[in-house]
């Protein structure tokens, strides 16, 4: 008999598995010395310019709500933004809602277009949010594989493969977690022809948008006749180093806008306002502190993947995000056991690449958005461990 | 050029086979620019900051405002000069406002710098005044917050 303490448990809730990556959490607690290339996070502190306009504005009693859709000067600067970056025109009075962080609004994008038994397309491996947010609603995840091969870039003609009368929507997540793939134009395009064939909606997470090191990101919105089919969503967390301030975006045509407003307004009101005046700020004046850290960024991406290549884990070179993706099965050992021995033995967190999905099975994730000495340390660590294992 | 430098200037024990590594370049291409740099004073010199008081040595700074007279022809050269060869002024700027030059002057203790002011600085032929400003703690260094290691921790593993 099931225990008792479950009974109050919806299904729903129940068959999502438990978080790997709380379990390592876990793990690693209380270790002495430890190195972690575990986060999914800035090791930068939010630029202080940033922090200060939020603080100021504190003192001077900005402390209430902001309208559901967020406060109308941050839409016109996202606007604005995203018109300069991307050309794409979002209005900023009826396409636009602020939220908290990008996963709130990847939630209420698909809890706006997805009815139970939808199917929705993601590549695998994928950010461990996608899938449970897409089964909450009823949903039904269908995974297309990507490998090292194709650097793990999602294809179209996988997709394709995937595609069904049931299929609803194509989630991307471009640049990737875990895989720090970024999909390319050409590609995109190419997935564009299959959304308007099969009249598709794809929810377009691009929270890792300015952290591309080769060539540029696409945002697909801007591809013609996508912005009706698009629902983008970003968040100031990984560009500006803001991860605690709890602020993203959600852009898409006006009819949408109001079907995710539903939601929002009842399960968010509105994004805290702290957050929403750094967030103005931060498009304002924070275009040097980006690029500095992506400068930054860069050379730290060089150095893993060349120290990991070294050490002889095999690893394409991420070309966004902050993420190397190795593979480890040249140790003869699972993702797991890989990353658990590590841990206990030379006290490096990485992120066993089984929990972003069967395709991420043999490959770890190690986040190198943490400082250099670190890096070159756990690398050093790494080769020590390697060596013995093998 | 550019990143070859700043990685130098957060490192200048970096070797150029990692600044290579990280900024895509040959070594052989890091070397030049660096030897280059080196030779036209572009690279100033390479240098550590230390902590000294945390190293046991007491030292005291003081930024010290001096007044001075311009001297015909030579401007404030000269007489900066004359004052900038001292040894116990680590730093010297011309500056504008109410003074004329800003020093910073390191010495063990305060009577060491109180002399230096007596007795070296203040005689000087065109020095018409100064003004001692003893430095009681430091915050900030070349860019390094100081004691800034109690900030909050980021967790271990986040998705």
């Amino acid at each position: 008999m099931a225990d008792r303490r479950h009974n109050y448990i919806s299904q729903s809730v129940e068959n999502i598995p438990p978080s790997g990556i709380r379990k390592f959490f876990d793990l690693s607690a209380g270790v002495p010395g430890i190195i972690s290339l575990g986060v999914g996070e800035p090791d930068f502190v939010t630029p202080w310019h940033i922090s200060e306009a939020a603080i100021s504005s504190i003192k001077k009693g900005y402390t209430m709500y902001t309208s559901n859709y967020g406060l109308l000067e941050l839409r016109q600067e996202l606007s604005r933004h995203l018109d300069q970056r991307y050309s794409v025109n979002y209005d900023a009075k009826t396409e636009i809602i602020v939220t908290s962080g990008a996963s709130e609004a990847l939630d209420i994008a698909i809890r706006a277009v997805i009815d139970p038994g939808d199917e929705v397309i993601v590549g695998d491996p994928t950010y461990v949010a996608y899938i449970p947010c897409i089964t909450m609603p009823g949903g039904v995840p269908v995974t297309v594989p990507t490998t090292m091969d194709d650097d793990f870039e999602l294809k179209s003609s996988e997709i394709e493969k995937r595609i069904t009368p049931k299929t609803k929507a194509i989630l991307l997540g471009n640049p990737n977690n875990p895989t720090g793939a970024v999909i390319e134009k050409d590609e995109l395009e190419k997935i564009a022809k299959l959304v308007e064939k099969h009249s598709l909606v794809v929810i377009s997470d691009e929270i890792y948008d300015r952290l591309v090191y080769d060539g540029m990101h696409t945002c697909f919105a801007s591809l013609p006749g996508m912005k009706e089919r698009t629902i983008t969503c970003g968040g100031f967390s990984k560009s500006y180093a803001m991860t605690g301030w709890r602020v993203g975006y959600v852009c898409a045509i006006p009819e949408v806008i109001e079907a995710m407003m539903k939601v929002h307004q009842y399960i968010m009101m509105c994004a805290p306002i702290m957050g929403q005046i750094g967030a103005v700020e931060a498009l304002r004046s924070g275009e040097d502190s980006v690029q500095e850290m992506v400068e930054d960024y860069n050379r730290r991406r060089r150095v893993i993947v060349n120290g990991l290549n070294g050490i002889g884990l095999e690893c394409h070179m991420p070309k966004g995000a902050f993420y190397a993706f190795p593979s480890i099965k040249s140790t003869g050992m699972s993702d797991d056991e890989f990353a658990q021995k590590l841990l206990r033995q030379e006290h490096v967190v990485v992120v066993p690449g089984s929990v972003f999905g069967e395709f991420g099975v043999g490959h770890v994730r190690c986040c190198y958005a943490v400082a250099l000495p670190d890096i070159e340390e756990a690398l050093r660590r790494i080769d020590k461990f390697v060596k013995k294992h093998t | 050029m550019k990143d070859i430098l700043k990685a130098l200037e957060a490192d200048p024990r970096i070797t150029p086979e990692k600044i290579a590594t990280m900024t895509g370049k040959a070594v052989d291409e890091v070397k030049k620019v660096i030897e280059a740099a080196e030779k036209d004073g572009t690279i100033v010199k390479y240098k550590t900051v230390v902590n000294w008081p945390k190293a046991g040595e007491p030292e005291v700074d003081a930024l010290i405002e001096v007044k001075v007279q311009p001297q015909k022809d030579f401007g404030f050269e000269a007489i900066a000069e004359e004052i900038y060869r001292f040894p116990e002024v680590r730093s010297a700027y011309l500056a504008s406002g109410t003074y004329d030059l800003a020093l910073l002057v390191t010495g063990r203790t305060m009577q060491d710098v109180a002399a230096f002011v007596t007795n070296k600085l203040s005689p000087i032929d065109g020095v018409q005044g100064t003004a001692t400003h003893f430095l009681m703690k430091r915050y900030k260094e070349d860019g390094v917050v100081y004691g800034d290691n109690d900030g909050m921790q980021r967790l271990t593993v986040t998705p």
